[in-house]
């Protein structure tokens, strides 16, 4: 095995797809340009030709429906949105269409990857900045998957593609520089799986895409004050892995769900209804989110650092709620 | 057509008797324009459509049992009586799906023709949309993609005059939708969609162009459709009477337009191939009155494949 990085992964997943079945083709704005997709495209069109790359007009609506035809009429393409805000201008494909047909139409899948990146930060304010995975995940018929390791970089992009879809895969690119070890050979991470990061027996973080490496962090924090944090990278989050979730919780006993999105109905939500739900009986604690504030994303660094929450903020709940459960048990 | 008429005047009054409840968005009227358009298709070329397309879905193939099934959601209608009137589909006689967001398909149909295209295909798709439908944003990106890619796509306007309630003239400043085209360099042609002779000449030299590699073409056909919106009543239309405009057009009916013509050239047997369409209606409904509705879980278990 050898080392890459989260975008190198993305751009391998992509060179394999294309290079081992001739239905795969991408298609989105900017593919030419690593403007938009940084790294993760480098090369490609130029390796398999303009006609499977294809660098589209700015027109997301009618190019994701043309994905979701040409899905319909055999290929498998893979349909690029450069920042998830602009992807906002094709919910009618995605959600109307796409993910409906799979019901609507008997048998009829729709085998489309949808890329979708989160882009924030740097000063570039309230439309290049926004995590809106929440409002996919509410949608029956999409599976949404979002990786936070070069691993499932590459792994879920191929089980996505290989999916009977549609699967909204969200990379995030504050986590294009992370490194891991990622295998040469093409290989699956399986969707609704989620990974435990580390074992840990006091509380159980729970987190997604790049508050899921937030939460790694927040666990050596921890660790260094004598809490014992186990944490689960949720890898999918529709599907997400409940039982997985509930299995750790059940025996923590007490549970952080951080989230890079907005709180009010947010996945965090979800998931600490679920848990809520499934587990009550063995909390010792409310489950507890970390999420954005229900407010847009500001532009200004001095205003982003507070804006977006981090290790220490993940941290500090979790330290919250051991201590919550000793001053209960002292008084 | 004789086929489309019969089978919609059947649903038709199904819907008044209210044993039909899902919302029924009728073609009568408009029969010249699904026929002449798919007559000059082959079977392996794609039609897509929209909430009013029992026209496109019959005149492409697609079966009776399936229509009459999902008009009355039973499991076996065309789309397992899960989509109901305005979602159709017959993959084996190229009809994928048909969706009631306007225009929804349009850009699909692009994505076939991609298809097509990239694999070196000399198939066809025709995407059939409304005069409201070029009102959205979406059908002007498509023919631009189509056209920058040199899609193998057919763009049938079929001009009713009326959007939902609302006549073109409120929704529009110049009577001039063969041309919205020309922006994106795709050519436009107008017909007369109540003549089925005409509307077939037209298409096939639009096919023609799309086969050969040549790129899209956007034909309007002008027609009326003679009930309301959305039910079974002749005049009134979602709250709007257009009595008046559908006198002058019940009598340029496309239907007897053809059956002159036909009975003209001596053609005689019509009334023997009326009543054998009329007898396969009547199984067609008496079939889909006897099957069963889909079983609730099957939403469920679509969505987690």
């Amino acid at each position: 095995m050898r080392t890459l990085n989260y975008a190198q992964a993305i751009r391998e997943a992509h060179a394999q797809l294309l290079a081992l079945d001739s239905r795969v083709f991408v298609v989105g704005q900017g593919l030419w340009s690593p403007w938009y997709a940084g790294s993760s495209l480098e090369g490609l069109d130029r390796e398999f030709g303009c006609a499977r790359m294809v660098d589209s007009p700015v027109s997301e609506n009618a190019v994701t429906g043309m994905a979701v035809g040409a899905a319909l009429a055999g290929l498998r393409p893979i349909v690029f949105h450069p920042r998830m805000d602009f992807m906002l201008l094709a919910m009618d494909p995605i959600v109307n269409q796409a993910a409906n047909w799979s019901y609507l139409f008997a048998g009829g899948g729709v085998p489309l990857v949808i890329r979708a990146v989160i882009n924030r930060g740097g000063e570039q304010g309230a439309q290049h900045s926004q995590a809106l995975h929440a409002m996919f995940m509410h949608v029956p018929g999409l599976k949404v998957v979002m990786p936070a390791t070069a691993y499932d970089a590459k792994g879920l992009l191929m089980a996505a593609l290989e999916d009977p879809g549609p699967v909204l895969y969200i990379d995030d690119r504050w986590l294009y520089a992370e490194t891991g070890e990622v295998p040469v050979e093409p290989f699956t991470v399986a969707i609704g799986e989620a990974a435990v990061r580390r074992r840990g027996s006091d509380l159980t973080l729970i987190g997604v895409s790049w508050m899921a490496a937030e939460c790694v962090r927040a666990a050596g924090i921890l660790e260094r004050e004598g809490i014992d944090a186990e944490v689960i990278d949720l890898r999918t989050l529709k599907p997400w892995d409940k039982q997985l979730v509930a299995a750790s919780v059940s025996r923590t006993r007490r549970a952080v769900v951080a989230d890079g999105g907005w709180r009010t109905a947010g996945a965090a939500a979800d998931i600490a209804a679920e848990i809520t739900e499934r587990v009550f009986d063995n909390l010792l604690a409310p489950v507890i989110r970390v999420t954005l504030p229900d407010a847009p994303a500001p532009a200004s660094s001095a205003e982003e650092t507070a804006y977006y929450p981090g290790a220490e903020r993940i941290a500090s709940a979790a330290r919250g709620l051991v201590e919550r459960n000793v001053k209960r048990v002292a008084a | 057509m004789v086929l489309i008429r019969r089978a919609e005047e059947r649903i038709a009054e199904m819907v008044e008797s209210g044993e039909v409840r899902c919302p029924c968005h009728l073609y009568i009227g408009q029969e010249a324009i699904a026929a002449g358009v798919c007559a000059a298709l082959r079977a392996e070329d794609t039609v897509w459509g929209g909430h009013r397309s029992h026209g496109h879905y019959l005149a492409k193939g697609g079966s009776l049992t399936g229509l009459f099934g999902e008009v009355l959601l039973k499991s076996t209608g065309c789309a397992g009586g899960r989509g109901g009137s305005m979602h159709l589909a017959a993959t084996e006689v190229g009809i994928f799906g048909t969706v009631p967001i306007v225009a929804g398909t349009v850009p699909l149909a692009a994505g076939a023709a991609f298809a097509y295209k990239m694999r070196g295909e000399d198939t066809v798709a025709v995407a059939f949309f409304g005069d409201g439908a070029l009102e959205e944003g979406h059908v002007h990106e498509s023919m631009n993609l189509a056209a920058l890619y040199h899609l193998p796509l057919v763009l049938i306007c079929e001009n009713n005059l009326y959007a939902s309630h609302m006549h073109w003239s409120e929704r529009r400043v110049a009577d001039n939708l063969h041309r919205a085209g020309e922006f994106h360099s795709v050519p436009g042609e107008r017909a007369d969609g109540n003549d089925v002779g005409e509307v077939y000449r037209a298409a096939r030299r639009a096919i023609e162009r799309a086969r050969k590699g040549e790129g899209p073409t956007l034909m309007e056909c002008r027609t009326f459709r003679w009930r309301g919106h959305v039910g079974a009543s002749f005049d009134l239309d979602v709250g709007v009477e257009r009595q008046g405009e559908l006198a002058e057009w019940l009598l340029r009916d496309p239907l007897k337009r053809l059956t002159d013509q036909l009975i003209e050239r001596g053609v005689g047997d019509l009334a023997l191939r009326e009543q054998a369409i009329d007898l396969r209606i009547s199984g067609a409904v008496a079939a889909a009155r006897c099957a069963s509705h889909p079983s609730p879980a099957q939403a469920e278990a679509a969505c987690a494949r």
